[in-house]
């Protein structure tokens, strides 16, 4: 198979919650496009579908019209793609970061990291070796063995984030992955994930309504009331 | 690595109360399966250590256990001459209850044969009686020493050996005289007492005309001397030689009217599905009740700790962990729960069942038994969980 010439693609993607008089339109007729290696940011007021954007591409959220494909995989076509295994493609080839880090609070900085190592049938071993070797390379040495609770907002969304890597998926998926952070630990987080964009080859799509988070993307995409309004060019690409 | 495990060793505390709670519990459903057990065991002690094959009591009568029966001792020679009885020996029982320091003190009074059998099963420490009189020997829950002395009926006796775990079918611990003190305790007027029925006997004999003055005098000792006598028993028990029919034996006893000569077989009968029948039926329904409550509590712990892992399980499942991951570590995490529960309760109940006020009897059947109930309460219960855990949506990751 040929190399897909997309990471993501969507076309006119709409999703609609509810039914009926409470139906809401979250997102209309949607259309983007993001090539591997590729650091693009969607910028809108809250309320506007960017969350509901990122998770019909993160495979949470179904979208009810419009096509989304992965990888060149088309997984949403009108409805989830016929016979389309979620987990799976989830596992594989996506990375998540939240707002909110969301690691389990039962497990270790760097189990929380092995945990998606170990659903991709990384034996044990490796698992341990690539997770502190990645956080690690996060400047998170010092904090292997301590638990979520026991790090700062900005060592707990670096830990997410190499939770989201350890795969090393074609897309990253972030949804207002500084929101929780200061000015400083929210630019250090944005300066690593183009780091990671440019080291592994990954598509990485974040969502921010903060303008001034998003210096150095290559693409900004404005979303207003579910619409992608413009789409501005910050290098060429 | 294992989810179920790491969630237990962050939150250990809650872990270990909650299986020493268990624990608790499953050890009270183990202890009332011990006294069940218990019940069968002490209703049968006397009846098993005697190692006879008839008991012959007054008829009409379930005794000597479950009903009173008295009948005369002079009838072991004529049973010890029907054919096919090998041995035939009078056994007296009573119940006891006196004060020892300030305390009730209850012990079941074995009177037997010295020269026949229904003695002490065993002797642990000193000796067996000697002596026609005064001695004594009590089994171990008895609490005595050696050399101690108790004051029963008109005299004092003396505890000359230590017999095993002998007791009354209500569980009292038993002690053993000779049969002539037993009837003596039991039966034997004190001098009172005699002094006014010889009276009695006098004068009523007196009011007669027809009779001389010498025949009143002969009269009245013949009828003190029936009146004082103990030589009652309240049941002989016998053996049968080799070969004998029990059922003949039986037979040839019941023909001469008065007694009744009891199986050993029916005699258990009588002790298990008439004296204890309601006490097993309670505890059996104690057992389930705790069961039913150790299943609920279970299922209400693995559902609440799932509601708490809500977020987790979501997480995982946002990351595309497989559903198999998710169930291993519900299912896992309760399996672990009832299975510590279970150790605890059996060891605390391994450690304690001793010093039971009433015997307690563990049997591996009821133990294995117990064990796959628990395991099967845990998986099923973790199917409450599971079903909900299997219904989190990824996207409950996402609220902030
Ligand atoms: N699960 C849902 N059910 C109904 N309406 C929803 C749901 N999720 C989001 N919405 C609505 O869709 C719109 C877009 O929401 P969202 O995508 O979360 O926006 P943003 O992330 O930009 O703040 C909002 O009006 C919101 O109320
Ligand atoms: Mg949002």
């Amino acid at each position: 198979m040929d190399k897909a010439m997309y990471a993501i693609e969507v076309e006119n993607l709409t999703k609609i919650y509810g039914k009926g008089d409470s139906a809401v339109t979250a997102l209309a007729d949607a259309s983007i496009q993001v090539k591997p290696g590729e650091l693009v940011a969607i910028l809108g007021p809250s309320g506007s579908g960017k969350t509901t954007l990122l998770t019909c591409i993160g495979l949470i959220n179904e979208p009810t019209h419009g096509k989304v494909v992965i990888d060149g995989t088309t997984v949403a076509d009108g409805g989830w793609h016929g016979g389309i295994d979620l987990k799976r493609m989830r596992r594989e080839k996506l990375g998540f970061i939240f707002q909110a880090h969301n690691l389990i609070p039962f497990l270790t900085a760097r189990e929380n990291v092995m945990v998606a190592l170990e659903i991709n049938n990384f034996s044990r071993n490796e698992a341990k070796a690539r997770a502190a070797e990645l956080l690690v390379s996060l400047n998170l040495g010092h904090r292997l063995n301590n638990y979520p609770s026991a790090l700062s907002g900005g060592e707990a969304q670096r830990v997410a984030i190499a939770r989201a890597l350890a795969n090393k998926p074609k897309v990253i998926l972030a949804d207002e992955p500084t929101a929780a952070l200061d000015t400083e630990n929210g630019r250090n987080v944005m300066i690593l994930l183009k780091k990671l964009a440019m080291e592994n080859h990954s598509a990485i799509l974040v969502v921010t309504h903060d303008h001034r988070m998003v210096e150095g993307f290559d693409r900004i995409f404005h979303v207003s009331d579910g619409r992608i309004d413009t789409e501005k060019y910050n290098s060429e690409s | 690595m294992n989810l179920a495990l790491r969630d237990i060793r962050y939150h250990r505390g809650r872990f270990i109360l909650t299986s020493i709670g268990l624990g608790l519990l499953l050890g009270v459903v183990i202890s009332m399966g011990g006294i069940y057990r218990g019940l069968f065991a002490d209703a049968l002690a006397v009846l098993d250590s005697t190692k006879a094959d008839i008991w012959v009591v007054q008829q009409n009568t379930n005794g000597p256990f479950a009903e009173s029966s008295r009948i005369p001792e002079d009838i072991k020679y004529r049973i010890k001459l029907v054919p096919g009885v090998a041995e035939a020996s009078p056994l007296s029982f009573q119940t006891i209850q006196i004060e020892k320091m300030g305390k009730p003190f209850r012990f079941f009074l074995i009177g037997y044969d010295t020269n026949g059998f229904g003695g002490p099963p065993e002797i642990v420490a000193g000796r067996n009686i000697r002596q026609k009189h005064y001695e004594m020997v009590v089994a171990k829950a008895m609490k005595m020493d050696i050399g101690e002395k108790i004051h029963l009926g008109l005299h004092d006796y003396t505890v000359v050996g230590i017999t095993g775990k002998v007791v009354s079918s209500g569980g009292d611990p038993a002690a053993y005289v000779s049969l002539a003190d037993a009837q003596d305790i039991q039966f034997k007027k004190d001098n009172d007492a005699i002094r006014n029925d010889r009276e009695r006997i006098g004068t009523n004999l007196a009011a007669i005309q027809s009779i001389s003055p010498s025949q009143a005098k002969y009269l009245k000792q013949n009828i003190a001397g029936i009146t004082e006598s103990t030589h009652t028993v309240n049941t002989i028990v016998a053996r049968l030689a080799p070969g004998a029919n029990l059922h003949e034996v039986q037979e040839l006893i019941s023909r001469w009217n008065h007694f009744r000569p009891i199986s050993v077989e029916e005699q258990t009968k009588i002790l298990t599905k008439g004296m204890i029948e309601k006490a097993r039926m309670q505890l059996g329904l104690f057992r389930i009740i705790l069961l039913v409550i150790s299943a609920v509590i279970i299922a209400l712990i693995i559902y609440t700790s799932t509601l708490d892992k809500i977020r987790v399980i979501a997480t995982l499942k946002l990351i595309g962990s497989q559903n198999r991951v998710i169930i291993g570590m519900i299912l896992q995490q309760s399996l672990l729960m009832g299975f510590i529960a279970y150790f605890i309760g059996y060891g605390l109940i391994l450690l304690t069942y001793e010093n039971f006020p009433r015997r307690i009897v563990l049997e591996a059947f009821d133990l294995q038994v117990l064990f796959v109930i628990v395991i099967a309460i845990c998986t099923i219960s973790s199917f409450v969980g599971i079903r909900k855990a299997l219904k989190v949506e990824p996207a409950e990751a996402l609220g902030g």
